[in-house]
């Protein structure tokens, strides 16, 4: 059991919903989840790197590289033999993508309906640091203008 | 008996928190001293009756009374007595209260440390306590209608269903009260914002009354934090630290515009500079915190339709946060072009370091609040779902905290209102060289090469270096440093302390080696420079699980070190299984192994894992944290000295 969004969730919440899916999530005993590590250390390194960027899709948020459920294992398992077979990194991805839909990518893929999630917080960051850049502005203005308070112990 | 008491005692403080916010707002309108000292008791009475009901739910959960529903859905008489305990807080109901409980402590500490006589900070006070009694009024009402902790059933089971087993663990006792200290600390910064609108003065006198609770709420929020941050690492069995999952990030909001606002309420508090938009932040601050009550409430994030089964929580704190917010909001718009402009500054100034503070940790709140509500709205909206998952925030986040990074040692250097940036670069010197040979000194030795990982080691010594060059500067001399103020030690350790977290979080997420192999009693594994000798397997019987415990002996260049003992424990009444691991700390490197399955052809998988720099994260945190309770402890040093010397002077003047 490596639930950990579904644990927190339900400490916070204690959501029965939640209970009832942690405990549907939790390991199986018998369940076999040890993927052997390729030999080909080059190749394990990437397919290490790609367990980390795949969701496992039976927990809450976590990635196929850090949970023991028995789809992450299989996924892992999979992946092995994928890299293998001689298929690149985007093969995979997107095999698993058309399997499984965007869902499985923890990156989200650019496209029209995520732009607000890739470039609204660049725009916000533009847009704020105009108005602080404006609002600096305005109070050095001021401080031309009106000496007042001066007197203030500032100098610490 | 116990819970109809319980239930009665949150009736009554109810009743309480109505005559507090009536009394608050009356009083203060009048001017009227004694209406304003009914709010105040009103305060401290509804605190008490929380208070009772809280300890009535304890009761139920120590003594197992599975007439009360909630208790035996979440208890069961094996449990030890902590998880008992902690249990109370451990399910919705229970949480609900002790966040009331919280609330009612910080309205009772508003109530004993605002004055009391005549002046315009009196009503200030008064006015602060009728919004936190709304605040009590907008839960109690929602815990009442939906979410009734005392809640009975018949029969009784003989037995109830138990705690999820990973939060039977100290580090989760812990978490979830300093978590809500911090998220409920808000509160008081939000009512005191509340109260200074409605007088319509924004003179510093709320930020003067609102800043201790800010640094509370603050350092809380760092420790609760790095409580759950911790418990992770040391419970889930993979080492990670933090996942960008969205309850971390319903945290991690309100800490960073927390981080904002007690660095703005600084500049506002001694120069009067941007005054408004310190209110506006902590009107932010408090709004966030309640985001994060609707995520982790609502079971919005569960799935959208856990939310729409049963959407009776989840609508009341949306109507709670909507009103928290917008009503502020629109009070702000309608105060503010009234308000007097913030005292002015140069562009090369500490205010204006503040300011870039500012932008910086909102955009990021802004960031994490868009990864974490995207994915929801894209499935409710036109059901696509995505992940938004680490590889987004470490696209996002991290350049903003690098920037961040690199400005911090700026800020304390600076001086107010007139700074001079060229004399802060020559103080910054040495900062500066020492970063660049940390930076170099990773870039040539740490393998594999890792962009984030020579940023993280230079800017980590950049922050420490800086902090110190600051307290040399001050000081002026170095054996003078231990006769600095609380302040300069406060500000030098937060900003170090974030310094030795960059360096815990980029050699753990970036350095760490693991290995995994299935091993037969008496077989070996390497991992780094440690050997790991698997020696035997054993069952054990715990209170209320039965466990594999593996002894497996270190050995480090051919030396034995020692022998640890990971676990697989099974808990039958919850049916789940955990793998309690075995961590073998070094401080600067943390060898953490796990057991895992049995295989059928003999012998047990074991994961091993070195993290290197681990610890420091939490060293970081903790350092983090203890500048705050330094600054509080000043604060609270202050205030008892101007109460004594104003006692000493009404002594004086009635000898006369």
């Amino acid at each position: 059991m490596k639930l950990r969004a579904a644990v927190l969730a339900l400490f916070l919440v204690g959501l029965p919903a939640g209970i009832a899916s942690a405990a549907e999530q939790a390991e199986q005993p018998g369940q076999d989840t040890y993927v052997a590590p390729l030999a080909d250390p080059i190749l394990e390194a990437r397919a290490k790197a790609m367990q980390k960027e795949l969701r496992c899709l039976v927990c809450q948020g976590q990635s196929i590289d850090e949970s023991n459920a028995p789809l992450a294992a299989d996924l892992r398992r999979l992946i092995r033999q994928q890299m293998e077979a001689g298929q690149s990194d985007e093969q995979i991805k997107d095999f698993l993508v058309a399997r499984y839909g965007a869902f499985v990518l923890m990156k989200p893929p650019v496209r029209f309906d995520t732009y607000i999630l890739w470039f609204g917080p660049g725009l916000l960051l533009v847009l704020g640091a105009g108005v602080i850049g404006a609002t600096i502005m305005r109070a050095k203005r001021r401080l031309a203008t009106d000496p007042a308070s001066d007197d203030l112990d500032l100098h610490s | 008996m116990t819970g109809e008491l319980g239930q009665l005692a949150l009736c009554l403080a109810l009743a309480l928190s109505l005559v507090q916010a009536l009394a608050g707002f009356i009083g203060a309108h009048e001017g009227n001293l004694r209406i304003m000292a009914m709010s105040r008791g009103a305060a401290l009475g509804s605190f008490v009756f929380v208070a009772l009901a809280f300890f009535t739910l304890m009761y139920a959960y120590i003594t197992s009374d599975f007439s009360v529903l909630a208790v035996a859905e979440n208890s069961h008489t094996a449990k030890p007595l902590i998880y008992k305990i902690s249990g109370v807080w451990g399910n919705h109901e229970g949480s609900m209260v002790l966040w009331l409980l919280i609330l009612g402590a910080y309205s009772a500490a508003i109530a004993m440390t605002q004055p009391v006589g005549e002046g315009e900070n009196t009503k200030l006070g008064a006015r602060a306590l009728g919004v936190q009694a709304l605040i009590a009024i907008a839960f109690l009402v929602f815990v009442l209608l939906t979410s009734d902790p005392f809640l009975r059933f018949y029969p009784p089971p003989f037995e109830g269903n138990g705690l999820n087993p990973l939060l039977q663990d100290p580090g989760l006792a812990f978490h979830p009260p300093m978590l809500y200290l911090g998220y409920v600390g808000l509160s008081a910064a939000f009512s005191f914002a509340a109260a200074a609108l409605l007088d319509s003065r924004n003179d510093a006198a709320w930020v003067r009354a609102a800043r201790p609770f800010a640094l509370t709420a603050w350092t809380a929020l760092t420790l609760g934090i790095a409580a759950g941050s911790w418990w992770a690492y040391y419970t889930l069995g993979w080492g990670g630290f933090w996942f960008w999952d969205p309850v971390e990030n319903a945290s991690l909001m309100p800490w960073l515009i927390a981080t904002a606002l007690i660095h703005s309420m600084m500049a506002t508090e001694r120069t009067g500079a941007f005054k408004s938009w310190t209110l506006l932040l902590a009107i932010t601050a408090f709004s966030f915190s309640l985001i994060g009550t609707f995520l982790v409430r609502s079971g919005v994030l569960n799935s959208v339709h856990a939310f729409a089964n049963d959407p009776r929580r989840g609508l009341f704190i949306l109507l709670i946060l909507f009103v928290a917010i917008t009503a502020p909001l629109a009070l702000f718009a309608w105060k503010a072009p009234k308000l007097s402009p913030g005292a002015p500054f140069d562009v090369a100034s500490r205010e204006t370091g503040i300011l870039i503070n500012n932008l910086l940790l909102t955009a990021s709140a802004a960031i994490v609040l868009t990864g974490t509500l995207y994915p929801l709205v894209l499935d409710a909206a036109e059901g696509i779902k995505i992940s938004v998952g680490p590889p987004y925030y470490s696209a996002t986040v991290i350049p903003l905290m690098a920037i961040l990074a690199v400005a911090m040692p700026f800020g304390p250097i600076m001086l107010w209102r007139r700074g001079n940036l060229r004399a802060a670069l020559y103080s910054l010197r040495f900062a500066g060289a020492a970063a660049l040979v940390v930076l170099l000194a990773v870039l040539a030795i740490a393998r594999p090469y890792s962009t984030l990982g020579v940023m993280a080691g230079g800017l980590g010594t950049w922050l420490i270096a800086g902090s110190i060059t600051d307290l040399a500067r001050r000081a002026g001399s170095w054996r003078r440093v231990r006769h600095l103020g609380a302040a300069a030690f406060s500000v030098a350790l937060a900003h170090a302390g974030l310094g030795v977290t960059a360096f815990g979080v980029a050699g753990t997420a970036i350095w760490k080696s693991e290995g995994i192999e299935v091993l037969s009693p008496g077989k070996s594994m390497a991992i780094a420079n440690y050997q790991l000798r698997l020696d035997s397997t054993e069952r054990v019987q715990g209170p209320n699980y039965v466990a594999d415990r593996a002894s497996i002996t270190v050995f480090s260049g051919g030396k034995q070190i020692t022998v640890i003992h990971p676990e697989k424990r099974e808990y039958p009444v919850e049916q789940m299984a955990t793998s309690n691991s075995s961590i073998r700390t070094t401080v600067i490197s943390d060898l953490y192994v796990v057991l895992g399955d049995p295989r059928d052809g003999g012998g047990w998988v074991v994961r091993a894992y070195v993290n290197p720099l681990a610890p420091f994260i939490w060293i970081g945190a903790l350092i983090m944290a203890m500048a705050g309770f330094i600054a509080i402890g000043a604060r609270i040093a202050v205030r008892i000295r101007s109460a004594r010397s104003q006692t000493a002077a009404g002594l004086t003047e009635a000898a006369e």
